[in-house]
């Protein structure tokens, strides 16, 4: 069998993207207009919230993946696009780019689940084993799926307010990061020590779901009283309190997921990802019993080939979809039964 | 109109008289610092409209879509738009639409928004951590009637 090349699109919320990959499993290339280094020229738009903006990157970075990845539209075997979750006008910017494409070069669409997408970048970099579970942390995600064979999922649980990400930003602008905070807040909770003993929110519910908004709160009750106390905080020491409750709730979840749904392999997914706690927890207490597949940094954050990765499944089940596909902003997976996230 | 709440569950509770009021097209300002309870207020909310999904935050994905109650529920946040001027959101379509519009950080995006809705400000108190105060400003007949009705409703319950 010849190698199947899939063109992919990713523009679901600030980044634009555009991919190559071969096999679902080789990038062969992947841009991102926010890294493209002479993002200058096309106005460096930060953030790229209006699908205006997508509009403005999305021919530019076609062109470039096709370029950089040696390959013209006759080498491709098709097209495949995020079409949910995110945001609406911003998903039919990369949907009517592909839908373009497929029509006018006669190439098969594919429509894409973010969240596949993110979970399936772990296949770029080690082979997905079934069945698996994945932890999916970042802005807006925090997920823990159940990958039952190739391309079947099912949420065991997620959160029930804000997403693990969003937490991170939130307590870095209350503590005077800027925007996106979690690189800092990670390398100050390695200097700092644990002091304030936040709650640990749900961590003792029989249940596989999260909440962070509670944390949120307390940090904010911790320096609002400091503030009108006059006593001065040691930001360090939030900021490692802050991500030991994190670190301990995602992990307390992960492993109670593991005990119920034995799986060989733990993939991490998403921007959050990124954070060095968090991998050094997971190898420190789970390594020994699955193994972890974390993507690497750039694939992590949102991109085009990890669209292309999970779009080779369906590729290969024929799943393909008409010109009709629309955006859906709220796309999900189906929910675990036993799991209460549906009320 | 400001009402004082003591309590998460106070505030989910104030929500959810204020959801059973709304009609579509009907459009929410929410304004409060972080924390203070948005979202909490619009949990309540969308139970009075008869939504029953957990809430989650809208702050990465600038809005999320309920359709499962009496009428739909966006729900948005511009949080993030703070530094990004004059984007154009498409917001015009939700406006004022089909649904019922609960918007946070509303001020990020002033060149967008109607002429008429509902502003909520939430305020927290400097002594209790759980105490929250509310208030209501009405722009607008139609929304000075909704307040009208919401308050008739509050103090019947209240009572």
């Amino acid at each position: 069998m010849s190698d199947v090349l899939i063109l992919a699109f990713e523009s679901s919320c600030d980044e634009t993207s555009v991919a190559v990959v071969k096999n679902g499993r080789e990038v062969l290339s992947n841009i991102i207009a926010t890294q493209i280094k002479s993002h200058q020229r096309f106005g460096g738009v930060v953030p790229e919230v209006a699908s205006r903006h997508h509009v403005e990157q999305i021919i530019h970075c076609t062109k470039l993946a096709l370029k950089e990845a040696q390959v013209d539209y006759q080498d491709l075997a098709a097209v495949a696009v995020t079409y949910g979750p995110g945001l609406v006008g911003s998903l039919l910017i990369g949907l009517m780019a592909a839908k373009a494409i497929s029509w006018a070069h006669d190439l098969p669409l594919i429509g894409v689940n973010h969240l596949a997408g993110h979970i399936y970048a772990a296949n770029l970099v080690a082979e997905i084993k079934y069945p698996a579970l994945a932890l999916v942390v970042s802005g807006g995600h925090t997920e823990l799926v159940y990958v039952k064979a190739a391309g079947e999922f099912e949420i065991l649980g997620d959160t029930r307010d804000d997403a693990v990400g969003e937490a991170y930003d939130k307590v870095g602008r209350m503590l005077g990061i800027s925007y996106p905070a979690g690189k800092t807040i990670d390398q100050w909770a390695h200097e700092g020590k644990d002091t304030y003993n936040f709650p640990r929110a749900m961590l003792h519910e029989n249940n596989l779901n999260f909440s962070f908004s509670g944390i949120k709160s307390a940090v904010i009750n911790t320096l609002h009283h400091a503030e009108q106390v006059g006593i001065s905080i040691n930001k360090k020491d939030v900021a490692t309190s802050f991500q030991n409750d994190i670190l301990d709730i995602l992990l307390a979840k992960t492993q109670k997921a593991l005990h119920k749904y034995p799986v060989q392999q733990l993939i991490v997914a998403g921007g959050v990802a990124a954070n060095s706690g968090l991998r050094e927890r997971l190898q420190q207490e789970l390594a020994n019993q699955v193994e972890l597949i974390f993507p690497p940094l750039r694939l992590c954050g949102d991109n085009a080939a990890m669209i292309g990765a999970y779009a080779y499944i369906k590729y290969q089940k024929n799943q393909f979809a008409s010109l009709t596909l629309n955006a859906d902003p709220s796309l999900d997976f189906e929910y675990c039964n036993n799991n209460e996230s549906l009320l | 109109m400001i009402i004082r709440t003591c309590s998460y569950q106070e505030t989910v509770a104030l929500g959810q008289y204020l959801g059973t009021l709304l009609q579509a097209g009907d459009v929410l300002l929410l304004d409060g610092d972080l924390g203070v309870g948005k979202t909490t207020l619009t949990r309540g909310i969308a139970q009075g409209l008869g939504i029953n999904r957990s809430i989650k935050s809208p702050t990465f994905t600038l809005i999320r879509e309920y359709q499962n109650g009496r009428v739909p529920l966006y729900h948005m946040d511009m949080y993030r738009l703070e530094n990004a001027a004059d984007s154009a959101l498409g917001l015009e379509e939700y406006l004022g639409s089909d649904g019922v519009t609960v918007m946070e950080w509303a001020q990020f995006v002033a060149d967008q928004l109607p002429e008429e809705y509902l502003l909520v400000q939430i305020a927290r108190d400097n002594d209790q951590d759980e105490e929250r105060f509310i208030t209501f400003k009405p722009r607008g007949e139609h929304y000075q009637s909704l307040l009208n009705n919401f308050i008739a409703m509050y103090q019947k319950h209240s009572r």
